[in-house]
């Protein structure tokens, strides 16, 4: 067992309409064989002892696949570890001494809502907007009526592997939506099930998109932050659709 | 003594769910939007529920405590879902389906309920295709399938390891294109702190809002509950850090009967515990049994790196001792041959506290390819988490609280003893007896969800019509409001010196000591004593920072904590009261002479449904009788 010194900078914020600042924890005794997270829970433990207030982090699942965790850690989202979401990273990634900087998702789309807690209910509203096949319960075939190639079916899944964590959006230099929006897109229209709705959803999504979320001018950051390492060949695709939906759509709608 | 009538249909067994169906009253299409629906938790089971009412034209409003709907621990399961689809001809049915379950329950379900699950699989398959779920294909494109533990059969439908995910992600969008319509009115980061009963009947639930601390109330003519397990009642567990218990105990402290809670999961594939600050354990799924064996070296002090193990000198346990399911025994009796092992010192690892689960067998069959296709996203986990790539050296596993079979009693229409009140998923009792097989929680969680509660809160809605549900302003809804304002407060006010996730700590630790993988009278009288010792001290030396009127997650975590107590001492009651060995129950005094769980079916072939009795220390326990006219009583055995 190793244990390392890390001096922390962690962003303290009461509310969305304060003024944050950064509070400098010295964190002596850090088992390298522990994640992040835990590190944050030894912190916020001798926080209470000293009968200071917890620091505010969302985590949920960690192990990666409920997207609730997040966290800038030294300019990164989600830390350095390609692949790999904050609840993770372990702390057998740093050295002693280290001196480890901890901010919230930076993105005016996502208010702080207290310390490293911010709000990502605008993915919501995104999704809301189309994302999804329209197939109420009880009408559906059967399910090998269809064949789907599986590549179609692979190349949907990864990007349906989308845990919406924001990253992509902290990592832009825009504060751009179109990774994660390109994902969400994506795996409903690539497959046949998604044919039906693919013009309306993909001109409904990126509408919705574009009223929270700066413009993409492919940095390609998103794709370098994203945790399930999604390719920005999605917003390639996204683009190419709603190219098309602005012609289908009008001539659909018979809009000139 | 509570009145606990099942409402099972008459008639054959195959015939209950549509004669039920054919029977039960109906909302007129025009009249749905005249009654309010409340669902709490927006898991699979919740958010199914809340999807299709709201596509059937009921007004429902949506809780959860999350940011949104789609991070619900539903997302976290791994390996599959179960569906008697037959697509490999291997020889499945609804009949095998039915029968593997209620036999992996160790006999201790309703066989109703269980063959209306078996029967619904098949649709819950297509709904999801249709949906947009993308299910693992063959090249030709039709969707492929997995054996899990507890069955013969091929009939497991997964995406990747990421099956919960997928599901999850499907009725999320179904439920987001509710609440695009205006169909469902969404509240998140909202917490369920009190239910309110008026007149015998469910009129609605308080909550709390946990970015502003604020206490409301909502009322409607029916509430459904799918507020997931209490596996953290063990402190480590493989469950999210949020799951809790609070919902459906604050649902029995009103009046609904809590059931087996003493049938809880372990699950044998999970990452070894490290040390005391880890903070929850990881599952590896039950998939990787299909081609991993579990071995242990045959002598204790061999300290050779794995692969340097000649086969000779390796303990393939389960290949041993089950011969005929071998590696894929279901995970009650998995979980038991490893602590067997690991007890009797043939641990490995620096810690002694595991046992391998070794690939390097099917990498030579099939090639690395074909494993990485098939396990490569939970082989890059193991290896995050623990610094070593199961490509190389054999995964280290050791048994972990998973899943709780026990929860709140329900009825065939899944209503709980407080009319009106309805609980879902693995938050109700109802499916899976003693023991869940695998890829069988998000089948229960979507069949109780899409096709189950849709079909049956009608039959309890039809005769209010005309009613609105009870106002706000009511005194109940006032005087909950008012409690649970004081109960908040009242953790802040303690100003003790541990924190709750100190009391937690400990707490788990009594549970997982005494009420773990195997229970003895002693033990259990011993935790039934400590329990509420530690609990008084947590009433009086808990310490909460912060206060109760903004975001605060030490106190959210306080409440939760305060209400595992309770839970426990029914838990490890329960387990005390059934003198049998069954599914995840094992006491020792009921074992045969080979270590095998003993059942006592002249006994304890029944539900025990506990009502609360204000002490929680002196529940009153009632038992629904387990009919079985369809199978027969046998000795469960995998060998």
């Amino acid at each position: 067992m190793k244990t390392i010194d890390v001096t922390l900078q962690v962003w303290r914020q009461d509310g969305p309409a304060d003024p944050g600042h950064f509070d400098t924890i010295q964190v002596p005794g850090v088992n390298t064989d522990m994640s992040f997270l835990e590190m944050l829970d030894l912190v916020n433990e001798r926080l209470i002892s000293d009968g200071s207030e917890a620091i505010v982090f969302d985590h949920d699942c960690r192990e990666g696949i409920c997207g609730t965790c997040s966290l800038m850690i030294n300019g990164q989202a989600h830390g350095p570890l390609r692949g790999t979401a904050t609840c993770q990273l372990h702390m057998r990634t740093y050295n002693d001494g280290d001196t480890i900087v901890i901010e919230p998702w930076r993105a005016t789309a996502f208010p702080v809502i207290k310390d490293l807690m911010v709000d990502r209910s605008p993915f919501d509203r995104i999704v809301e907007s189309g994302g999804f096949i329209t197939a109420e319960t009880g009408g559906a075939p059967d399910a090998n009526l269809i064949p789907i190639p599986k590549p179609v079916a692979d190349a949907a899944m990864d990007a349906a592997a989308c845990i919406s964590c924001g990253a992509c959006v902290a990592a832009c230099p825009n504060s751009a939506a179109n990774l994660f929006t390109a994902a969400k897109v994506s795996h409903l229209n690539l497959l046949p099930q998604g044919q039906a709705e693919r013009y309306r959803r993909v001109e409904a999504m990126v509408d919705t998109m574009e009223q929270f979320f700066g413009s993409c001018t492919n940095h390609g950051e998103c794709q370098e932050a994203c945790p399930k390492e999604i390719s920005i060949d999605f917003i390639a695709i996204m683009n190419k659709d709603y190219l098309k939906a602005k012609f289908k759509n009008s001539r659909l709608l018979s809009r000139t | 003594m509570l009145h606990l009538d099942a409402k099972i249909p008459d008639g054959p067994l195959d015939q209950k769910w549509t004669s039920y169906k054919f029977e039960r009253k109906l909302v007129n299409p025009a009249n749905r939007r005249k009654y309010d629906i409340i669902v709490v938790g927006t898991g699979l089971a919740g958010g199914a529920a809340a999807a299709t009412l709201a596509e059937q034209g009921y007004r429902v409003k949506a809780f959860t405590f999350h940011d949104s709907p789609r991070r619900a621990h539903s997302i976290a399961a791994q390996g599959g879902i179960n569906a008697a689809k037959n697509y490999k001809a291997d020889g499945d049915s609804v009949w095998r389906l039915f029968y593997d379950t209620i036999k992996g329950g160790d006999f201790r379900s309703r066989e109703a309920n269980v063959y209306r699950l078996a029967e619904v699989s098949v649709n819950i398959i297509d709904q999801m295709v249709a949906q947009g779920v993308p299910f693992a294909r063959e090249y030709g494109g039709l969707l492929d399938n997995r054996s899990f533990g507890g069955a013969q059969v091929s009939r497991t439908f997964y995406a990747r390891g990421q099956t919960g995910q997928q599901l999850l992600l499907g009725v999320y969008q179904q439920m987001a294109r509710q609440v695009g319509l205006g169909n469902i009115e969404l509240h998140n980061r909202t917490e369920l702190v009190d239910v309110v009963v008026v007149d015998g009947k469910a009129a609605g639930i308080v909550v709390r809002d946990l970015v502003t601390g604020e206490v409301a109330s909502h009322s409607a003519h029916a509430v459904i509950m799918a507020t997931g397990g209490y596996s953290n009642v063990f402190y480590l567990s493989t469950n999210a850090m949020t799951c809790n218990i609070t919902a459906d105990w604050r649902a029995h402290r009103k009046g609904a009967a809590f059931a087996n809670a003493c049938f809880t999961q372990i699950h044998p594939t999970c990452i070894p515990q490290s040390d005391d600050f880890q903070s929850k354990l990881t599952l590896m799924s039950e998939s990787l049994r299909n081609d991993g064996r579990l071995w242990v070296p045959v002598n204790p002090d061999d300290t050779r790196s794995p692969d340097q193990v000649p086969e000779s000198e390796r303990d393939y346990f389960l290949e041993r001792r089950y011969p005929s399911f071998g590696n894929l025994a279901p995970r009650d009796i998995a979980s038991r041959a490893v602590k067997v092992e690991v007890d009797a010192g043939k641990g490995v690892g620096p810690l002694k506290n595991g046992v391998y689960l070794d690939f390097s067998e099917a990498m030579e069959r099939l090639g690395v390819d074909t494993i990485r296709e098939r396990y490569g996203n939970l082989f890059e986990m193991y290896e995050r988490i623990t610094g070593e790539s199961p490509y190389k050296v054999p995964m280290r596993i050791y048994p972990a609280p998973h899943y709780t079979m026990g929860g709140l009693w329900v009825d065939y229409e899944l209503m709980t003893t407080i009319p009106g009140l309805y609980s879902a998923g693995e938050a109700n009792f109802s499916d899976h007896g003693a023991n869940r097989l695998g890829a069988s929680a998000l089948m229960q969680g979507l069949a109780d969800g899409y096709f189950v509660l849709p079909n049956t809160v009608s039959n309890y809605l039809a005769p209010q019509l005309g009613t609105r549900p009870v106002p706000t302003d009511h005194p109940e809804f006032q005087a909950a409001e008012a409690a649970a304002k004081a109960r908040y407060d009242g953790y802040v006010a303690i100003g003790g010196t541990k924190s709750p996730d100190r009391f937690h700590l400990e707490l788990g630790r009594l549970m997982w000591d005494y009420c773990g993988m195997e229970r003895s009278r002693a033990g259990l009288e011993k935790a039934l004593a400590e329990i509420p010792a530690l609990h008084e001290e947590f009433r009086k030396d808990l310490r909460v920072t912060g206060d109760a009127h903004s975001l605060n997650q030490t106190l959210e975590k306080a409440a939760r904590v305060d209400d595992f107590f309770e839970l426990a001492q029914l838990t490890c009651l329960d387990a005390l009261t059934r003198e049998e060995s069954c599914g995840g129950h094992f006491r020792v005094e009921h074992q045969t002479p080979d270590g095998e769980a003993l059942r006592d079916d002249e006994h304890f072939a029944h539900v025990a449904a506990w009502g609360w009795t204000g002490d929680p220390g002196q529940p009153e326990r009632n038992v629904e009788p387990l009919e079985f006219e369809n199978v027969h009583l046998a000795v469960r055995s995998y060998k």
